[in-house]
């Protein structure tokens, strides 16, 4: 196909892109909470569960979730990873990290965003040993909240 | 859902060389695959009423909507042309979405195109954009995701850690000697159990030889109606049944360890295919496996094993190329993974396969095959049986 021998070149290319997305009166009210260093989650009326982000509507009965309950800083791990890889947004001095999904008590789904800190993740076997489904971890707040998804710093492991 | 409507065949197949593809720009790419499959069916474009085409997101190779930079290498020139994608499944939806468009009568012949280049942009870059940045941000990367669901799996069935990491360990060992089958596949390398039982852990417990490369690559397939089939084709394949189902969008809102968008996909496809005991009446599956453990949840949730007992039918070898039920005996994504194209490659070799026309894979005497795929955070799954009689 290529009779000149030339090598086929290549275009180095960056896309940079700013956004200003609505937070709407559910999401803002949920980091309201966390400016006070609650968990707040809504209710549906129709299938009364309670979830984590708080939800303008239920996913299921679509209904509107209105009803506001401010639920345990303490949960049950669902699952975690150890991430011991560099990609996007996640820089070597970041690793490894352990991401975990918890059910907090009073709630009814699993909650994915946030990391276990509180003793040296680094060491993978001591995670293995300390981190299982079913354990119970506490949020622990940064020191000054803003009102966003990094308001909690880490989980920490509890009896 | 009810039955599919006309009966819809695939009448051809067309794959690149998969693997990094530097040597040539994006829409030559995808022509190599619309070369392949024209070849493939002995048809030319006149022939065809319609085209869909689906890739991911289109900022993974940088270029938006880029059907219309395609459209010269997909023919699309005078033609009715549909876009469809819904991530990592999207290689099955467009296929299904050409398969609506003949079993309606709508059309005749429909050339179904996925593709992905990789290696072009940062596909972890691109897969963070699909979390929202409100109350997701910090989630994101498809090998951390896939990963948490295995932890979960492994810990709501209390499966042996050991015993998953062996059973893992197989699947990837028999995917990679499947690669080494398939001329086009990405990598082509043997491994041994305990190369990958012993790699470095990049999501626990994922290791590297569990992980899916990033591969550029197309795909193209042509379906068609019966009459149209009949004449045209000495050996079609026909599509048995077909099945999509979704989830909430918070991984979190239920159990993906009993993945009820797996189940439901295959249950649909089943019932229509008149499949009861799918491990028993399938000769052979692909199955989109980018990340080992997650097939072995796969295993379960397409109801070919009971639920969390996938390790101990992959120890015994159910799932082995000897195996009652051989599963990716081209590799499968383990070995190739152009995302965009890569559901339509299962549907590609499930076609091949129950045709006799899978060359080093072939498994001998397959009349049955399961395509499937699945995408988003754990969120879509997508189920096509193709079979080698109407």
């Amino acid at each position: 196909m290529n009779k000149r021998n030339e090598k086929p070149r290549t275009l180095k290319s960056v896309l940079r892109v700013p956004y200003e997305m609505a937070q709407g009166p559910a999401w803002t009210h949920f980091f309201e909470g966390f400016k006070q260093k609650k968990i707040l989650g809504t209710k549906c009326n129709e299938c009364g569960r309670v979830l984590i982000p708080a939800r303008p509507f239920c996913p299921r009965c679509f209904e509107p979730m209105e009803e506001w309950v401010e639920v345990a800083q303490e949960g049950t791990i669902v699952t975690w990873s150890y991430v011991n890889y560099t990609y996007f947004g996640v820089t070597a001095d970041m690793i490894p990290q352990v991401p975990v999904t918890v059910k907090l008590d009073g709630t009814d789904c699993g909650w994915w965003g946030g990391l276990i800190g509180g003793f040296d993740v680094k060491n993978f076997d001591l995670v293995n040993e300390k981190v299982k489904v079913g354990g119970r971890i506490k949020a622990v707040w940064r020191d000054k909240v803003e009102g966003n998804m990094y308001d909690i710093d880490h989980w920490e492991i509890i009896k | 859902m009810g039955r599919m409507g006309r009966a819809v065949a695939v009448i051809g197949t067309g794959q690149t060389k998969h693997g990094r593809r530097d040597d040539v720009s994006y829409p030559d790419l995808v022509r190599e695959a619309i070369q392949a499959v024209f070849e493939d069916a002995g048809i030319t474009i006149q022939d065809v009423d319609a085209i869909v085409y689906g890739s991911m997101p289109s900022m993974m190779e940088g270029v938006a909507f880029n059907h219309f930079y395609m459209a010269d290498a997909l023919r699309a020139v005078g033609k009715p042309l549909l876009r469809t994608e819904t991530c990592g499944s999207t290689g099955q939806s467009i296929a299904q979405t050409g398969i609506y468009w003949v079993a309606s009568g709508m059309a005749d012949i429909v050339l179904v195109v996925g593709s992905e280049k990789q290696h072009e942009g940062d596909a972890q870059a691109t897969m963070m954009t699909i979390p929202d940045k409100i109350t997701l941000p910090m989630v994101g990367g498809a090998p951390v995701a896939f990963s948490m669901q295995s932890r979960e799996w492994m810990g709501y069935f209390n499966i042996d850690e050991a015993k998953a990491r062996e059973a893992a360990a197989i699947v990837s060992v028999d995917c990679h000697d499947g690669g080494l089958n398939n001329p086009l596949a990405h990598i082509q390398m043997k491994v041994t159990k305990e190369e990958v039982m012993n790699a470095k852990i990049i999501t626990y417990p994922v290791r590297l030889l569990d992980v899916c490369p990033s591969s550029d690559g197309a795909c193209a397939v042509l379906f068609a109606s019966k009459d149209k089939a009949r004449k045209i084709c000495k050996k079609p394949a026909w599509v048995k049944g077909m099945g999509f189902r979704g989830e909430e969008y918070y991984t979190g809102d239920s159990n993906k360890a009993v993945w009820q968008s797996t189940i439901g996909a295959a249950q649909e496809a089943y019932k229509q295919a008149g499949i009861t005991d799918p491990r028993k009446e399938l000769d052979v599956a692909e199955i989109y496996n980018p990340f080992t453990y997650q097939e072995l949840i796969l295993m379960e949730c397409l109801g070919l094993c009971p639920p969390g007992e996938a390790p101990d039918y992959v120890i015994d070898g159910v799932f082995s190329p000897d195996g009652e039920l051989p599963c990716n005996p081209s590799g499968g994504v383990l070995c190739t993974n152009c995302i965009g194209a890569t559901g339509l490659i299962r549907l590609a070799e499930a076609a091949r396969q129950v045709t006799g026309k899978a060359g080093p894979m072939q498994v001998e005497g397959a009349k049955l095959a399961l395509s499937h795929a699945m995408g988003g955070l754990e969120q879509f799954n997508a189920v096509t049986i193709i079979g080698s009689k109407l």
